[in-house]
Formats: structure tokens, sequence, C-alpha cells
């Protein structure tokens, strides 16, 4: 998870200022201290670093807070106030045209970046929708950079325009949008080759495409795990090509992230997306406010209520207590309370979204959820006729035989399965009041 | 070495402009040896990525010889400094030992770091110096990769062996490294897909391909090279440190030199976790794969270019 060791380092600082009835100023400059070394080693860029202690120094060691009930949440605070304020205070979408006029978007960034991952990515969310997207390969450099969208635009059922690698890139920009005129596309990506700012040929070609073109939206992509340098990126495409947005990819590795919190200060311009994976429906929302949240050690909970709200519902869950409270609980549920938890982004995001999880917590939690354990048991489950879910007593020796091959396990785990099960249903009817307030008495069946 | 030097000051130039500007400002803008001086050191060193703790370091080692040597001019002090880094940068002799062995390579790494450009560069370096070359293309995951390492093989005219995507990579592996004994190829280079080091299940699919390795060609000379995006923050040393732990790992690759990367890192990696960095990427055609030089790369970071007049050293 992004920002975890920093969440460490914070809590660290702060457990000592807790303990504290009232806060010096000598308090303040060391953990401040503190928070200074966290996040350069987080790879915050030194000049944002310097200004940020400097403006939560100046804050903390005002009256208010010596004068404050508890000076310790008074600074943590300070600290997480003036790091929403770095990261930019409001999540923001992508600026579209309206009504039916046509979107142009032009990717950019560093070689290696995930742009071409990335084009992919937002056509897909575009898609979703309703937006007709076309997306133009503007990489003529990296061999198969061309192939690369193509195949990734199939995936995501989007169209792709290409002239091969011998057309200028400019070109090939002003015939994607007649092409995308005749053919009704209200959305245009052009994925564009990556580059080094500091490199002026390739800077001015995409100079060039936006003195001839209106392009509505220049997105730069920035590799999370950037480091200083990540400054000097954000700068130098702003300067030179002019950026209206930013997308932090590879988020879903375990950098801290400090270039989140530098590229917003540094451009002014607002974080759109982070790249969360290698599958092309993994970008989501940036939300600043909850980051600041998670790297102070809140944890992610906002998100976590979102996605729950967004993925279950009451009805159902409802339903689900009741046939658990009479012990009726079947394999179909099962699956179903499966189904809701995948929706949810699977067991340990979840974990990871809870307050107090993170850190090296995290690592012993994550090795102790088997995720291909929870696969292997839904395998077994869906390789059972729709009876013998909603009525388990049916399985007989040869009828999870049958199952265990169609699961492509062991009869002994499809056995194993049955009778925890049994015995998760039985408890439960012996128990019906006990649900409520003690729920980690039973196990459920993985 | 000539072109060496200056191809590598070419791409650094960016480099030493950050930090040696910074450091010679440090070194020429105190009259004394203070807290101040190692402070704004110590910041300097920062801004490079070169990382807290190595900073740290390697600031603990010059005052140690301020204090021993009594010194009191702060230009003296970086002739120390030089050393020092250069200490921590020490690659060992048999380097390089695999291009001239019957060795299999396998390169890893995080997305989008330069992989496949790195496996592309090396086999033209290796076929230009007369060695047989295959290339593996394991990386069956990513959308075109076997296409891109394909023009690669057919830029630098060598064998390649791959499969489609959604193969299974170990297979590829299997086949490749079988093919390479049949053919009596020299350097066998394996292609990965790019993983984040903290996905277990791609982490351990990587220890099963370097197993497979082992298993098929036992007497092959190994190397395994992890490959590292030049502008990556603190994040590298994790990088490199996960990947160590499924592979035995024998040297870095630092790549995209040519922009504002900041060398630092470098140092960083090979201080903590004594892997030395073998390449350096600085460019994106064929023949911009250097061998990394400690002694150069510290000289370039500090010498203001060295084949360039020190004039505007002020």
């Amino acid at each position: 998870m992004a920002f975890e060791s920093l969440t460490d380092k914070l809590q660290k600082v702060f457990k000592n200022l807790r303990s504290k009835g009232k806060l010096t100023e000598d308090d303040v400059k060391t953990a401040l201290k503190e928070v200074k070394l966290a996040l350069l080693e987080a790879d915050v860029n030194f000049k944002v670093v310097k200004r940020f202690i400097k403006s939560v120094q100046e804050r903390a060691i005002g009256a208010d807070v010596m004068n404050g009930l508890n000076p310790g949440q008074m600074v943590i605070k300070i600290v997480n106030e003036e790091m929403t304020a770095l990261m930019g205070s409001e999540t923001t979408e992508l600026k579209m045209e309206p009504g039916k006029a046509t979107t142009v978007i032009m990717m950019c960034g560093l070689n290696g970046a995930g742009k071409t991952t990335t084009t992919a990515k937002i056509a897909g969310k575009l898609k979703l929708k309703g937006k007709k997207c076309l997306l133009v390969a503007c990489d003529v450099y990296r061999p198969a950079a061309i192939k690369q969208l193509q195949i990734n635009g199939e995936k995501q059922g989007v169209d792709v325009f290409s002239m091969g690698e011998n057309q200028r890139p400019l070109d090939i920009a002003k015939a994607s949008l007649q092409h995308a005129q005749k053919n009704g596309h209200n959305v245009v990506i052009f994925d564009t080759a990556g580059r080094q700012q500091i490199d002026e040929e390739l800077m001015a070609e995409l100079a060039e495409i936006k003195e001839n073109i209106t392009v509505h939206q220049t997105l730069l992509v920035v590799d999370a795990c950037t480091g200083q340098a990540a400054v000097d990126v954000a700068q130098g495409f702003h300067d030179k090509v002019g950026i209206d947005g930013v997308i932090l990819s590879k988020m879903d590795g375990d950098t801290r992230g400090g270039a989140a919190l530098s590229i917003k200060e540094v451009t002014g311009k607002p974080i759109l997306f982070v790249g969360m994976g290698e599958k092309l429906s993994d970008l989501e929302q940036f939300y600043p406010d909850r980051m600041a949240s998670r790297i102070l050690g809140m944890g992610d909970v906002l998100t976590l209520i979102e996605k729950a709200s967004a993925n279950i519902d009451e009805e159902k869950e409802k339903k689900m207590g009741e046939k658990l409270k009479k012990g009726k609980f079947d394999f179909e549920d099962y699956l179903e309370s499966m189904e809701q938890m995948r929706n949810m982004g699977g067991l340990s995001s979840i974990l990871s979204m809870m307050p107090g999880l993170g850190g090296s917590k995290m690592g012993d939690i994550a090795s102790m959820v088997d995720e291909k354990q929870i696969a292997r048991t839904e395998a077994i489950v869906l390789s059972m006729t729709v009876q013998e879910r909603r009525n388990p007593d049916l399985l007989n020796p040869s009828r999870k035989h049958r199952i265990a091959r169609g699961a492509g396990v062991d009869i002994a785990e499809v056995n194993r399965l049955v009778k925890q099960f049994d015995q998760a249903r039985k408890m439960m009817k012996q128990m019906p009041g006990m649900l409520g307030g003690k729920k980690g008495k039973f196990k459920l069946p993985f | 070495m000539a072109n060496f030097f200056s191809r590598l000051v070419q791409g650094l130039a960016k480099t030493r402009d950050n930090i040696v500007e910074g450091i010679d400002s440090i070194f020429n803008g105190y009259s004394e040896i203070d807290d101040d001086f190692y402070e704004d050191l110590e910041e300097t060193l920062i801004m490079g990525d070169i990382g807290i703790n190595t900073t740290s370091a390697i600031i603990e080692d010059l005052r140690k010889k301020v204090k021993e040597q009594h010194l009191k001019e702060p230009s003296k002090c970086k002739e120390f400094l030089i050393e020092s880094m250069k200490e921590q940068m020490n690659a060992g002799d048999t380097a390089y030992e695999f291009e001239k062995r019957q060795s299999v390579v396998l390169v890893i790494g995080v997305n989008g770091v330069g992989k496949t450009t790195t496996v592309g560069k090396l086999a033209g370096k290796l076929k230009d110096d007369g060695r047989k070359v295959m290339l593996a293309a394991a990386d069956t995951f990513r959308a075109a990769a076997g296409e891109q390492l394909t023009e690669w093989a057919h830029r630098a005219g060598v064998d390649i062996i791959g499969g489609a995507e959604g193969a299974d990579p170990g297979a590829v592996i299997f086949d490749a490294v079988n093919a390479a004994k049949a053919r009596n190829v020299d350097v066998l280079l394996c292609d990965t897909a790019g993983r984040l080091h903290n996905k277990k299940n791609l982490m351990e699919e990587l220890r099963k391909i370097n197993h497979i390795i082992n298993r098929e060609f036992p007497d092959a000379y190994r190397e395994t090279l992890v490959v590292l995006d030049g502008a990556t923050g603190q994040n590298a040393l994790q990088q490199a440190r996960e990947f160590s732990e499924v592979a035995d790992v024998t040297g870095i690759v630092l790549t995209k030199l040519d922009g504002t990367a900041k060398g630092g890192i470098a140092v960083a990696i090979q201080s903590e976790l004594k892997i030395p960095v073998k390449y350096i990427g600085v460019g994106e055609s064929i023949d911009d794969l250097e061998k990394f030089d400690a002694d150069e790369f510290i000289r370039a970071l500090f010498d203001k270019g060295g084949a360039k007049p020190e004039e505007d050293a002020v």
C-alpha cells in the first residue's frame, strides 16, 4: 500500500507527542524533524518538504496549539490539513467537452511511465459513461507500441487509429480527428511516445501537436515511485507542453508515493487518477483528502465505506442476516457473499483500508488471508449443481467425486469444506442469539 | 574509454548540474567545516536521490576523515568525498564474466523500467563482440511485448524463442534453454514480464523461472540482472531487495540516465545491498548501453565533465 511506511513513521512520532500534556516549541521541532525525514524518505521533493515543514511549524508553535486541550491531536490536525492543502483539497474529474462535442485528450510522460496502458484504462472508464472513444497510436518510435495499443483497444472494445510508424505524430493526430468525425467518436485520445522532458526535439513534437490541434486535456502520466526528479519532470512537461492533469501509475506497488505530494504543489495541476494494477480496469479516482488521512494513520475508512455502500445491496444483506440466524445458510448464499466481497476489491484490499492495519501489520494479515484458497473453495462450490448448493445434504460420495473432478481438487478438500460448512450451520442454529455480539466465535468455511 | 567517458558525460550532464553544482557551491561557499556545512551537504545528497541512510553513512565517513586529518578547508573535503563514494561503488572483478562464458542471463524488474530495451541493447552489444546470442521472450503478459522484443532481435540480428500472449512464461524459458543448448548458443538473454515486487504470485512465478533455468542448464554461467529506472526514488532499494529474494541477483542495470534522472540511487543500492551496478542505459538506440564504471561515474559526477575545462566550477 502506498504511504504505508510514512504512516508508520508519523504514528511513531505522534505516539510520543500524545503522551505529553503540552507541546513546547522543542516538541514541535523534534516531531517535525521526524516528519521531514519521513517525507524525504518517501521521495517527496526536498523543496516541497521544506515549505511544508515550515508552514506546519508556523502554525503549530502558535498560541492556539499551546493552549489547546490535546496538543498532540492539534499537531496531527495541522499536519493533516497542510498535507491535504498540499495535495489539492478536492477530487477532480476528467473534464469533458459539453454535449456531443468531441473531447481531445493527449497523453504524455517519460518512457515506461505507463501511458499506453493508462490510455486503454481511461478509454474503458469513458466507455462505461457512454462515450465513443478513438485511441490514436502516436508512438512511432518504440518497437511494437502501436501493436500494444491495438491489442489493449481490442480488449476494451474501443477503436484504435494508426497509420504505421512512418508518419509524423502530428499528421497521425490530424488524420485521426477526421476519422473520428466520420465515425462518430466523441473522445479522441492520443497515445504519444515516452520522452525525457529535456529532449528538446521530442518535446517540440508535442508542442507542435498542441499548436495545430485543439487538445482539451493534456494528461501527464507519472510513475508513482519516481524520486526527486518527479518535480523536474512535471515542471518540464508543464512548461514546454502544458498539462491539465496528472495520472499516477503503479500505485499498487509499495512505494511511499511522495511524488503525489510534490507534483500538485509544483504544477498546480490536479491528480485525476491512480493506476492500481495491471488489469485494464485498475484505474481509480484520486482522493487527496483521504490520502492525507491515510498518511496520518487514520486508514482509508471513507473509501471502504463508499465501496461497501456501492456494492452491497442492503436488502440482500438483511436477508442474509436472517438466514444466518436461522442456520439456513446454504452454498448459494456463500457464493453471493463471496461475490459481494470481490466487488469490494477482495479481502486483502478491504483489510488494507481499515485504520490501524497499516504498515507492517498489513503484511502479516495479507499472508494469513489466502486468496487462492478462497478461489479454490469457490471452485468447489461452483462445481456443485444448484440443487446440491441449496441442499448440501444431497452430497453423497459419488457427487463429491464429481465435484472434486470438476473443481480440480482432491476429494479430501471437498469433504473438508462440506464438513466445515455443516459445523458452521449447526453452530449457528445452536446459538441463534450470539451472532450480534460474538461473530468471531464461528469459523466460516474458508 | 574516452568514448565511454564522453557518452557518460553527455548522459549525466543534467545529473551533474543538479548534484555537482550543489556540491560545488557547498565546497566553495563555506569558509569552514561546521554543522551548517554538513547540513547543506546532507540536503544536496538527498536531493540527488541518494537516500537518507547512505547520505548519513557518507557524511559520517567524511566527518571522521576530517577529524583524523585535521582538515580545515571545505574544498579539501571534496577529494575525500569522492574517495569514500568510490569505495561504496566498487564492483567485483568478475562482474562481466558472463559475457565470455556460456551463460544464461535473466533480466527482471518492475513494469516500465526498460527490461525489453535493455535485453535488445545487450543482444546487440554481445553480438558485436562475436558472441552467439539468443533471446527468450518470456513476457507473455503485456500486450505486444513479444513483438517488441522480436523487433530488437531483428535489429541485433539474433535468434529469438517466444510464446503466444498468455502462454506460460516458464514453458517459454524451458523451450529457450533447451534450444540454446541444442544450437550451442553462447549467451541466452531472457526477457521477463514487468512485475511489481510486492505481488506475491508474480514473484513466485519468477522464482519458478529461475528454478527452471538452474534445473535445465546447470552448467551454464548464471547472471541475473535487475533493471531499475534511474528516475526511481527510494523504492528502487526495495525493488532490488525483493527481487534478490526470489533470484540470486548478480547485478543492476540503471536505465534512462539520459534524462534528469539522479544517479544517486546507484550509490544507495551498492552501499546498502552490495549489488553492483553493471550497466547504464543512456538513450534509446541500440548502442546506448554502457558498462558501469564506478570510477568514471563518480568522476563525471564531481569533475564538471573532465572533458571540459573546469572554468565553470566556481
